[in-house]
This record gives structure tokens, C-alpha cells and sequence, in this order.
């Protein structure tokens, strides 16, 4: 095999669900992984169970463009982000796992005066954040990333682009391994093939989860079923705002390397990175309608291509080897909820739209705290439910509405 | 003639070059078989391992022969068909890119259709024959440069005559009938909802597009796409020489070639017996036929045949140079001298389209393969692509797919097909459905041949306690190459379920995903490049402005002038010049591109009052108001002036950038939330050009342009509007302002734009002003920029204008949200405006404020940020608009803004910096 790191021996062993866990944890995506993984290392509660309704991590974690980056405009976001990415840089250690985490930095490009007023508004707001940030004008993004055309003359001009150096990728399947095999190693139940199909409520509490396994007793029910979220919750009287939409991604073929970064542009709708393998990785905007299915419409690659190529004209003659969507669940302000519910031990960690992997360990850590101790670590703390109702909204529409 | 070109083959001599080689094939021939006919068979090292690898099968599905020709990486050989000149070198798994500029033209066609087939091959064209006698429009796509799918790799004969001949003349039939369409070198590669499918047609270098992508809308569609041989993991089974049986029976009858001199074939089933009577007779020494079962169902034509063997070894470093074949239930082996290895663990219904469709597969125990179950669109699946494969049996068919594909579609079928006579068939015997020939060590049983995947890789991961097919493509990267797993797809889930021990229906397949075949960036670009890459709007005054030489800022997908820079001047001076002439004589701006709604119908008044924020439908006729619309979450979305028309009719403003996502709002309302409501909106933008005529003189530019209008404050008071005639031409003129003096906007068909913009300047007073300029102006007098100033967190008390917000009316968008508690926090964010300690200071648009003259470490709370700055000649200083927490409470305050290890100190002020009298705005 090529291109394949050493992977241990063991990832993973496939056990029967017990009648009961102290913590069920709906959906073993990225994010229900890491949250298990946290809850049994940092809060010793081992007695869990990650159900997941097809194979593990087969969801948006195997479906995301894996970039990786913490400069979004608002505090609270810069806050969990900048924590997640903290995260990232010891996680291979932490795990001990290959996950190919490349930190080869991520620019923002701006194609309007509107959009450089927004890219400099950010790049000010991440510097008070201690994150990471630079404004570059078109020559150094041309610097940085040969192949982007800076020329005034295309229709909508690179003007210049914010820079996050310690941005990057990483290998999505490895990362959700890792940190499998680390929970699994501690005692936490992987149960895939086990699709939860209702939350029992009594007296204002949770009390166990219907499955295609049976039925499982629980003391806490973590959900964590990103695009399935609101139909999870509904089966418990929780009404998420959350809509759901079709995002697809690409890849090319494997080509020598010529990307070295990883470019993202909101006003020409595409984001790129050159993968380890060599295959270019490719997103776009979201599919507009709702839907449940991982399907998305054929326009959108077609506009995506068009976009690419606007940017990258050395891309032309790649070729689109395979196309797939996954389906991401959307707030109305663009930002996550991770925290409770007004069912009692009914958790929620939904709404990462199309961020949520580089979110992965900064929100298994916080969720996991959130678990153990029944109220949110205050870096998720301003992603709450109630914030619908009372507007402290966290809106990154404008900042970030398109690509993540 | 090349050397292993079978004698007496005729055509024209094509020269080509490979690795830096000179060639020659014949004109038909792909690259794979001219490499083949000169005797080339190392392509390129595999990838990981640096084996030598070679041609494995004979089109689409080969996953070794990867050749990068010219700019273009990651092409099959066995695809790629062969032309003077062409110039291609081996790849060992990865292209290249050029800097090369792709000059080639790509094209997109919509088609709709009645009958969509899918495949020219037996059944494909039975299929389409009778569609098409129905009356029903037809299109057929094949992906071959021929007709005839598999028959002309078999030879096989339809009607009495060459099967590739009757695919011909069947297909020319069909192309010369008025309602078919028959495409051709066109893979059919995705297949969406609505029976959306979309397919590229491979024109050739100097068509007039390269290739082009067809869109098609198919009322019925018929899956013809035939069968992929199977592969058999054995020890060695990558060495160049080892090769499908049915793709080598393909180069000796379709090419002429003969890809080696003496043969072993290792088949589970009947079919390599046929490959191996058409190679003997073309020339290729049969030198045993290796079947796994027990007992073969017919002779060899006088070869030696081994029953119930296996292929244990494969020797030749550079390629077979010998075979070891072994008894299947141990025993000595036997090694046989041989250059060609042919392969056939049976066929395996292509069911990429038909999956991709939403359509369930299910496990055929009988022939051992997944094949269509039950579709979810209007699909009909027809020949080998379900599994039928006889030749006699693939022609009825599709014919039967094609008479209810046209029934389903509302035609009638006549008569009844009749089916072209075929030689008599044997009974074949079942097949034995062998995926894995057991071995010691599994480390050169290869699984998937491009990405170097071994059995022995596969059972790493199985081993790793992994039990999903998902799962082992992923830890293994089988199935991920450029042929997507063609041939190594259900062979990995197989060796899968050996290791598991489960049956392969068990396991499935993984996801089919489009595209089948992989398709160029540039041809799904099309012509949506450069310039057409999204439209440019230009005015109807954009040539005029392109001759004062003004530079241009994108807004939205319109080209704005931004400044008129006279000789010598830069944007600073250009700029303060326009801004002068307004402020003290009078200067005019193309005003064309804010967005232009026509709202009409009886209950247009009410949807405005529902739409913003304040009251609309106590505006009188001839009479202006500006309004602002915001989100449910009561945070402001788009501003602009309205006017009335009629009682039941309004003329919506919006700005430039958000007009259709104004006009989609208001639909999105109209049909979703308030569908009673009878109101028709239409977006007029185009139909206007708008000049904005302002500064104390223009009252009187006005007066000596529109004689017959009456100009005095009095007759034409601030936010009215007037019909009259403006340079003799027809003109709606609207007294508002957004620089706070004396304005007008004179609206005109916009045919008639650059008469007025050349008679309004023809008046020699009038200076040309641009966007920068209106910014400042507008900055100096408060009026934010929705977008720049706002970005979707503001609230129009947060900007000061609380007077913009009913308190009487009983609901509009976003009227609970100021209900709620945060809408009403002290600390939210104030437009405030901003004076820098140094008045030559320009403060950078997105700096943010701190409350400390030290900068704290981090994470330091922002106080807000500048949204807008610039410098004011009538203000004597830079200044700045400011988004500030608590900002109408800081007036005075010194707050200050970090750049770059510097605390620059603001003071904070109000946000109306000029004229907050607004004694101006009559002149």
C-alpha cells in the first residue's frame, strides 16, 4: 500500500449492547468519538456507549474536507476553535495514533473591498484572541500558494486573503479512528449497525434510548447526530432549529504535488487542498434545499468547477474522480448548540453546519464536561438552546457562512 | 505492420510516440493496443511497490495502463484512442499538472427525451429500436468510439452477420431517424434525481468543443451498460502478461493484436473457453486451460485442460514467464512455460449507474454478483447489466426494456421486435464463484492493482478487528484509485467476507458515487470561465465611464464606477476633488444599480408593512419613504427608499449587492407564510438608469434640464417624486438624498441613460462622482451602508434609528425579536462615529477598539470595530464609522485601536459628523 501510515495492530473490538451505560452517546461521527474519549480520560466515566446507526464515523466525518483552522470572527468561536486546535497540535501524541495533521496553513481569500473589510475585521479580532492571523496582499498570496491566480484582469481579483499558519489538515478516518481505538482501549462500548430510533422521557428525564438493538437504559443521553440531530430530538419532545441540507465534495485523481496550503474563498464559493495521497480535495457551497439524503444536485459541482478554475487555471485539466455529499444541520445563526435541553439528562451537540470537524476534540472535550458534570464548560457555554430564545445569538453568517 | 498485429489486419499507420519512443499502431487502435501490437508490455512501476505493471484489461475498467498525454494526467491507455502525434508517457499512479493554458472550448447541452438507453451494445440497441418505432424520442449514448458493446471483442455473429457490423448499421438506423439521438464516444457518468442524468461526449482536439457535457431529462431510462469480467486474487497476478481473458479475446478481435505468444487461462467459468478459441485461431498457443472446477462443461478444441486447478505462481520478474498451476486441494504444483496469463472469474453486472440512482442491489447467488433489485426512478435495467449473458438473450432483453420503457412514456408498441438470429449457444455450466485462490502469505495476491492493496493488506484490517467494507477501503485505500474500484470493489469485499467468513451478500458493496468515469475540471467549468465565470453587469452608462477612465469596484455582479482620477491625480485626491464639488457646487453619480422591486396588487401595502420595519402603507401616492427590512432575528437585512405609485403599487429600492436576495425574500414570504396575500413583485432593476444629480447647484441644473418641472422647495418638497420630461426625455425624478445636501434622482428607460448622464454633463457644472465618493459623503452625515456598517447583528436601534421601527403596527419581520432580552442590552454595539487624536490618521476599515492604551495578553475584549473610514475635506480630519459596545454612552470617550504594536487613540463622537441640522438638504 502506498501512502498509508503503520496503523496499530488493534483499532476496535464489536461488542453487544449492555441493557444499560451511565452515558449513551448518540452518533459515532468525529465528534461522539471524542466525546467518549474525553469523557473516559479526563472525567474517568467509562461505562459508555457510542451508538452509531451505520459503520463508525461514516458520516460527515468521512465525508468533510478536513480543514482545519481557528480564525473565525466572533469571541466565542475564536474561544472553542482555538481550543480544538490546541487539541490538534498534541493530538497524535495524546492518541498515539497516525493522523497525518498537516499544519500548512490556510488562506481566506478577498475578492470585493467589502470582503477585505471583513478579512482585516477578522484578522484584527483573532490577533486579541491570540489567534493566529495575517493579512496578505496578492503577491504574498501568490508567495505562499504559487498556483492561485492573482491577476487583476479575472473577473473577481484576488485582492489579498487572510493567512493562519498553524491552520491546516489532517486525515478525517484516522483522527475518528484514534480516538476509537483510545476510547474503546478504556472501557467505552462502540456499537455500530445499532440505529437509535426514539428517546424515552419520564417525568421531565431521560431514561433510556430505543434502538434496533433494543432497548438501552441510560443516565445521560448525549446527542451527537449531526445531520440527524432534530429527528433524533424530536422523538423526545425537543424541538431543534436546526435545518438540514445536502453539502457536497470532490476529489481529483492523484497528481504530483503542486498546492502547498489550503485556499478557501466565500465570494468565488470553493475551497482546496492537496491531499497526502495527491489528490486535490475540493468543497463547495451547500446544496439550498433541505434534505436527509447524502445526495446533492449536479449544478453545484459544475459551479464548483467553474470556480476552481478561476482561482487555479493550472487545475483545468484534472479530472473529477469521485463526488459525495453529506448532510450538515444548520442553526439559524451559524453556530453550534452543545449543551442541555429542557429534558433532563437530554444533551445536544448539534448545528456545526459545515465546520464541524475541525471542532472535533475541542468539542469532545467540552461536551464530555458538559456530561460529566451536568453543566457546560464555559467554552461551550454560549452555545446554548436558549439562545434562540433570549437572541444572544453568535452569528458567523457573515463571517463564515459558506465555507468553513 | 507492427510486429504483434495479427497478419493480414488492415489500417492506416498511425505514428505516436510512448516514453519518449517512437510507434506505430493503426488507425481504431486505443494506446493500449498499439503498445500491445509493438510488443510493449510495462506501462509504468506500480506506485508503492515498483512493480512492473502492464495492461490488464481493455477499457474503462483497467486499472494499471495510467499515461499522462501531453497536459492531461491520469489517462487509461486502453481508453485513450490513438491519433498521429500523440505523445503519452507512463504513470506510476500520480499525474502532473502543467502550467499550460488549457485553450480548448467546453460546451453544455440540455436534452430531454422520452427514452434515455444507456449502452450501445446488444441490448442497448434492441432497447432503442423498438423505443424508437414507438414514435418516442430517443437519445442512445455508448462510450465506445464503435458500436456493438461487447460484440466486437467476441466476434460473435447477429443476423448472420459480424456482430459489429449489425451494431453499426443498427446504430447509422437509428442516428438517421428524426426524433433519435444517438450519441457517441458519450459516457453516460451520473445519475441524479427526476432521472436527471449527465454525460460527456469526447469530441476530439479540434472539434469545436473538446468535450461537452449533456444534461439529459429522460421520462424512462434503459441501463444497457453491460459487464465487467471478474478478477481472481492469486500469488503474482499483477505481472504484465496476466490479463482479463475477455479483454485479450478484445485486442485480437476488435484490435488484431495478440498480446502474447503462448497462454494459460485460469477461469472459474465457461466464458475464457471462448477467449481462448478466438486467440488459438488468432494465433496465441493455448498452452493450458486452468479451470477451478471440477468438471468442465465442454472441450478444449484440443487443449489441455486442468479441472478442479488453480493458478498458484506467476513467474518473470518483467512479466509471466511461467505459470505454476496446483491442484485446489493441494498437491504438487506444475509449472508452465507461458508469456500471457488469462484470467475470468465470471462477469459482473455494471450497476454503478443504476445504484447511483437510488436504485437497491441485491446478491445474485447464481452468477455470484450484486445486481439491480428493486429502482426507486423510472429505470429499466437490460442485458448483462442484470445479469443476462447470452447473446441471444441480451437482444430480447432489451427489447423487452425498450417496449416498456416507450409503454411507460405513453407510446404504444406495434407489432412485436424481431430478434436477429444468433448462433446456437451451449448451455454453460454454472460457474464456480472463486474470488481468492488460497496461498501462504497473501502479500502479492494483489486486490486492488493501482493502489498496490494486497489480501494480505485487506486482512491487516479485518485483522484490526475492522468488520464494514467502508471501513477496509478506507484503512487499505482499495477501490479509491482512478478506476474507483472497478475490478477491485466487490473483489475486496470478498476477500472480506473470506476473512470474516460471511457471505459476500452479507457485506455488500460500497457506495456507487458518480462520476463513473472521471471527467475533466474544465469540462464541467464549460464556458463559465474568465469573464463569463459569473455575468458582469455593466449600466447602459458603463462605456462613458470606461472613457473618463474611472476604475471599477465589483458590487454584487455589477461594475461600479469607483473615481474619476483626472490627469496626475491619485484615489485620495480624485476623491476629496468629488467630494468638494458636491458639498459646494454639484456633482452626479450613475445611481443605475440599486436594485428596483415593482411590488403590485391589492394587497401590496399591507405586504410592505409586513416586510419592514416601519409603515409603508400610509405612504401616499407621489410620495417617497425609506424604509429597512430585518431578518425574523430582528437584525437589519437590506435599506432603501420606497415609493408609491399607485394605492396599489410601490417601487422598492434595494442596494446594489442584495437585490435578488431582496426579491427572493419577498417570494419566499409571499409563497410560504402569506400565500393569501394578492402580490406580484418583478424586478425592474434593469429597466431603469438612474442619475443622482447633487449638491446646492442642483436645483438648478435640474431646472435648466426639465423646464417644465416646478424645482422650488415648496412645489417639490424632499421625498416626492415627479413624472416629467428631463433633456426631452420621459424621466421619473425622486427629490431624496444620501449626502445629506440639495439631491435628485432622475430615473429614465434605461435606453435613454446615457443621453441624459451625457446631458446632464453637457451642462458643463456637473462633476462626475464615483463610489468612494458617495461612501464619504454619506459616512460624514451618518447614513450607514448596509453590509458594510451592519453585518447581520445590528439592529436599527443599534444603528440610532429606533424611529425606524412601528410601534403601531400589530406585526412585521423581526418584530418579536426586539422583545427579546438581549435586543435590549445596554452594552450592545452603537454606530458611533469616531475622530482620531491625529486628524491625518486614517484609521484601517475593520481595526478593532480596546479600552486600554496597553494591550493586554490575550484573549483581550474587543469593544467593537471601525466599519467605514475615510478622509473628509469639509470635516478638516479622517474620521471613522464604528460598530462600539455601549457606544451612545461613550460620547467623548478615548477609546483606542491596536495597529501593529501601536494604540492609536479615537475619540468617540456621534455618528452624523456633518450638518446634524440637516439644513443642507433644501439647498
Amino acid at each position: 500500500m502506498r501512502d498509508v501510515p503503520e496503523h496499530p495492530d488493534w483499532l476496535w473490538s464489536s461488542p453487544e449492547p449492555k441493557r444499560s451505560y451511565d452515558v449513551v452517546i448518540v452518533g459515532g461521527g468525529g465528534h461522539g468519538l471524542a466525546t467518549a474519549y474525553y469523557l473516559a480520560k479526563n472525567h474517568g466515566i467509562t461505562d459508555v456507549a457510542v451508538l452509531e446507526r451505520g459503520w463508525l464515523a461514516g458520516g460527515n466525518m468521512a465525508r468533510n474536507t478536513t480543514i482545519i483552522r481557528s480564525n473565525y470572527l466572533w469571541d466565542e468561536s475564536a474561544g472553542i476553535y482555538e481550543h480544538a486546535l490546541k487539541l490538534w497540535e498534541g493530538l497524535e501524541d495524546d492518541l498515539g495514533y497516525p493522523i497525518l495533521f498537516s499544519q500548512r496553513g490556510v488562506l481566506n481569500l478577498a475578492h470585493s473591498l467589502q470582503d477585505v473589510r471583513d478579512s482585516v475585521r477578522r484578522v484584527h479580532a483573532n490577533r486579541l484572541n491570540g489567534v493566529d492571523a495575517e493579512w496578505l496582499g496578492p503577491d504574498e498570496v501568490k508567495e505562499i500558494c504559487p498556483i492561485v491566480n492573482v491577476s487583476p484582469d479575472v473577473r473577481y481579483p484576488v485582492l489579498g486573503a487572510t493567512y493562519q499558519p498553524r491552520a491546516g489538515i489532517a486525515k478525517h478516518d484516522y483522527v475518528a479512528w484514534g480516538f476509537a481505538r483510545a476510547a474503546a482501549a478504556m472501557g467505552v462500548h462502540l456499537i455500530e449497525n445499532c440505529e437509535v430510533t426514539g428517546v424515552e422521557v419520564a417525568g421531565g428525564r431521560v431514561q433510556a434510548v430505543q434502538t434496533t438493538k433494543g432497548r438501552i437504559a441510560a443516565g445521560t443521553v448525549a446527542l451527537s447526530a449531526a445531520g440527524h440531530s432534530s429527528v433524533v430530538a424530536a422523538t423526545a419532545g425537543v424541538e431543534l432549529p436546526v435545518q438540514t441540507h445536502p453539502l457536497q465534495a470532490l476529489v481529483s485523481e492523484l497528481l504530483e504535488p503542486v498546492h502547498p496550503t489550503v485556499v478557501m474563498s466565500n465570494a468565488v464559493h470553493v475551497y482546496v487542498s492537496q491531499a497526502h495521497k495527491g489528490e486535490l480535495v475540493m468543497g463547495a457551497g451547500i446544496d439550498p434545499y433541505n434534505s436527509y439524503r447524502q445526495r446533492g444536485a449536479f449544478h453545484i459541482i459544475e459551479q464548483q468547477m467553474s470556480a476552481a478554475l478561476e482561482l487555479f487555471p493550472i487545475f483545468a485539466r484534472a479530472h473529477v474522480l469521485r463526488t459525495w455529499a453529506g448532510i450538515v444541520d444548520v442553526t439559524p445563526d451559524a453556530s453550534p448548540v452543545v449543551g442541555k435541553t429542557p429534558v433532563d439528562g437530554l444533551l445536544v451537540n448539534c448545528g456545526w453546519g459545515t465546520g464541524g470537524f475541525k471542532a472535533t476534540p475541542g468539542v469532545g472535550w467540552c461536551y464530555a464536561h458538559t456530561i460529566a458534570h451536568g453543566e457546560p464548560h464555559p467554552l461551550n457555554a454560549p452555545f446554548s438552546l436558549e439562545r434562540f430564545t433570549t437572541g444572544a445569538l453568535v452569528d458567523e453568517h457573515g463571517a463564515a457562512a459558506v465555507a468553513h | 505492420m507492427t510486429s504483434r498485429r495479427m497478419t493480414g489486419w488492415q489500417g492506416e499507420t498511425v505514428r505516436f510516440r510512448f516514453d519518449g519512443r517512437d510507434y506505430e499502431g493503426v488507425r481504431g487502435d486505443t494506446l493500449a493496443s498499439a503498445l500491445l501490437a509493438n510488443g510493449v508490455r510495462t506501462v509504468a512501476a506500480s506506485p508503492a511497490l515498483g512493480r512492473p505493471r502492464g495492461i490488464y484489461a481493455a477499457w474503462t475498467e483497467e486499472p494499471n495502463a495510467l499515461v499522462q498525454v501531453a497536459a492531461e494526467p491520469m489517462l487509461q491507455a486502453t481508453t485513450v484512442e490513438l491519433r498521429d502525434g500523440l505523445d503519452a508517457h507512463g504513470l506510476s499512479g500520480r499525474g502532473r499538472l502543467t502550467d499550460e493554458t488549457d485553450t480548448a472550448r467546453y460546451d453544455a447541452v440540455h436534452a430531454h427525451c422520452d427514452v434515455l438507453v444507456v449502452g450501445a451494445g446488444p441490448a442497448g440497441l434492441a432497447a432503442a429500436t423498438v423505443a424508437a418505432e414507438t414514435g418516442a424520442r430517443v437519445i442512445i449514448a455508448d462510450d465506445r468510439p464503435i458500436a456493438g458493446g461487447s460484440l466486437p471483442d467476441t466476434a460473435e455473429t447477429v443476423g448472420g452477420v459480424a456482430g459489429a457490423e449489425w451494431a453499426a448499421a443498427t446504430l447509422d438506423a437509428l442516428d438517421g431517424r428524426p426524433d433519435i439521438r444517438v450519441l457517441r464516444r458519450t459516457s453516460v457518468f451520473g445519475y441524479y434525481d427526476d432521472n436527471y442524468l449527465v454525460a460527456v461526449e469526447r469530441r476530439g482536439e479540434h472539434a469545436h468543443s473538446r468535450e461537452r457535457v449533456w444534461r439529459i431529462r429522460a421520462r424512462r431510462v434503459v441501463l444497457a451498460t453491460g459487464a465487467h469480467e471478474r478478477p481472481i486474487a492469486f500469488a503474482g497476478n499483477d505481472r504484465p502478461g496476466v490479463m482479463l481473458a475477455g479483454s485479450a479475446r478484445a485486442y485480437a478481435n476488435r484490435h488484431g493484436v495478440l498480446p502474447g505468444d503462448r497462454a494459460v487461462v485460469f477461469t472459474t467459468n465457461d466464458s475464457a473457453y471462448a477467449a481462448a478459441r478466438d486467440l488459438a485461431a488468432a494465433g496465441v498457443e493455448i498452452a493450458a486451460i486452468v479451470d477451478t472446477r471440477a468438471t468442465p462443461s465442454r472441450g478444449g478444441d484440443g487443449v489441455e485442460i486442468l479441472t478442479g486447478h488453480v493458478v498458484t505462481a506467476v513467474g518473470g520478474d518483467d512479466g509471466v514467464s511461467s505459470v505454476t498451476v496446483s491442484p485446489s486441494d493441494g498437491g504438487a504444483g506444475r509449472e508452465i512455460e507461458a508469456d500471457l496469463l488469462l484470467v475470468s472469474g465470471g462477469w459482473s453486472p455494471l450497476v454503478h449507474l443504476f445504484s447511483q440512482s437510488g436504485g437497491d442491489l441485491r446478491h445474485d447467488d447464481g452468477i455470484g454478483s450484486f445486481v439491480p433489485a428493486s429502482a426507486r426512478q423510472a429505470v429499466e435495467v437490460a442485458g448483462a447489466a442484470r445479469g443476462v449473458f447470452t447473446l441471444a438473450g441480451c437482444l430480447e432483453d432489451g427489447a423487452a426494456a425498450g417496449a416498456r420503457a416507450a409503454e411507460a412514456a405513453g407510446f404504444r408498441v406495434e407489432g412485436t421486435f424481431e430478434v436477429p438470429r444468433t448462433p446456437d449457444e451451449d448451455p454453460a455450466a454454472p460457474a464456480e464463484h472463486l474470488w481468492l485462490v488460497p496461498g501462504a502469505d497473501y502479500s502479492t495476491h494483489f486486490v486492488d492493482l493501482q493502489r498496490d492493496v494486497t489480501v494480505a493488506d485487506v486482512m491487516r484490517a479485518t485483522g484490526a478487528g475492522l468488520r464494514s467494507v467502508e471501513h477496509v477501503k478506507r484503512y487499505t485505500t482499495a477501490g479509491t484509485a482512478h478506476d474507483q474500484g472497478k475490478l477491485s470493489g466487490v473483489l475486496t469485499s470478498a476477500v472480506v467476507g473470506h476473512a470474516l467468513g460471511l457471505p459476500l451478500g452479507d457485506l455488500g458493496t460500497t457506495t456507487f458515487r458518480a462520476p463513473y468515469v472521471p471527467v475533466g475540471f474544465a469540462t464541467l467549468a464549460g464556458r463559465h470561465r474568465g469573464a463569463l465565470h459569473d455575468p458582469v453587469r455593466t449600466t447602459s452608462l458603463h462605456e462613458w465611464h470606461v472613457a473618463y477612465g474611472a476604475p471599477f469596484e465589483n458590487v454584487g455582479q455589477w461594475k461600479r464606477p469607483w473615481y474619476y482620477p483626472r490627469a496626475g491625480e491619485d484615489m485620495e485626491t480624485a476623491v476629496l476633488r468629488e467630494c468638494g464639488a458636491v458639498r459646494e457646487s454639484v456633482g452626479a453619480m450613475d445611481a443605475s444599480t440599486l436594485g428596483k422591486i415593482d411590488v403590485q396588487g391589492p394587497d401590496a401595502a399591507e405586504f410592505l408593512d409586513r416586510i419592514y420595519t416601519n409603515m409603508m402603507s400610509t405612504l401616499k401616492v407621489g410620495a417617497i419613504r425609506y424604509g429597512v427590512m430585518c431578518r425574523p432575528d430582528g437584525m437589519v437585512f437590506d435599506d432603501g427608499t420606497v415609493i408609491r405609485l399607485a394605492d396599489d403599487r410601490f417601487l422598492v429600492t434595494t442596494t446594489t449587492g442584495n437585490a435578488a436576495a431582496v426579491l427572493d425574500w419577498m417570494e419566499e414570504w409571499l409563497q410560504t407564510e402569506w400565500p393569501g396575500l394578492r402580490v406580484y413583485c418583478t424586478s425592474v432593476t434593469e429597466h431603469w438608469a438612474t442619475v443622482a444629480l447633487a449638491g446646492p447647484g442642483s436645483r438648478d441644473v435640474l431646472a435648466g434640464l426639465a423646464p417644465g418641472l416646478a424645482v422650488d422647495a415648496a412645489s417639490f418638497p424632499f421625498m416626492t417624486w415627479r413624472d416629467t420630461e428631463v433633456a426631452g426625455l420621459a424621466a421619473r425624478v425622486c427629490r431624496i438624498s444620501f449626502s445629506g445636501e440639495l439631491a435628485y434622482e432622475i430615473n429614465v428607460n434605461a435606453w435613454d441613460g446615457l443621453a441624459l448622464w451625457e446631458a446632464v454633463m453637457g451642462t458643463g457644472v456637473v462633476t462626475p462622482y464615483g463610489t468612494e465618493t458617495m461612501h464619504v459623503l454619506r459616512a460624514e452625515k451618518g447614513y450607514p451602508i448596509v453590509g458594510q456598517d451592519t453585518d447581520g447583528t445590528v439592529t436599527p436601534a443599534d444603528l440610532g434609528m429606533d424611529w425606524v421601527v412601528s410601534k403601531k403596527k400589530p406585526d412585521f419581520i423581526g418584530k418579536r425579536s426586539f422583545a427579546r432580552a438581549d435586543t435590549s442590552r445596554p452594552d450592545r454595539k452603537h454606530l458611533v462615529g469616531l475622530l482620531p487624536a491625529d486628524p491625518g490618521r486614517l484609521l484601517p476599515e475593520g481595526a478593532h477598539l480596546v479600552e486600554t492604551s496597553t494591550l493586554p495578553e490575550p484573549p483581550v475584549p474587543t469593544l467593537g470595530h471601525v466599519t467605514s473610514s475615510y478622509r473628509s475635506a469639509v470635516l478638516g480630519s479622517t474620521f471613522a464609522l464604528a460598530l462600539v459596545s455601549g457606544g451612545r454612552d461613550r460620547m467623548g470617550e478615548v477609546l483606542y485601536v491596536p495597529l501593529g504594536g501601536e494604540q492609536v487613540p479615537v475619540t468617540v463622537t456621534s455618528h452624523i459628523l456633518y450638518d446634524p441640522e440637516g439644513a443642507r438638504r433644501d439647498g
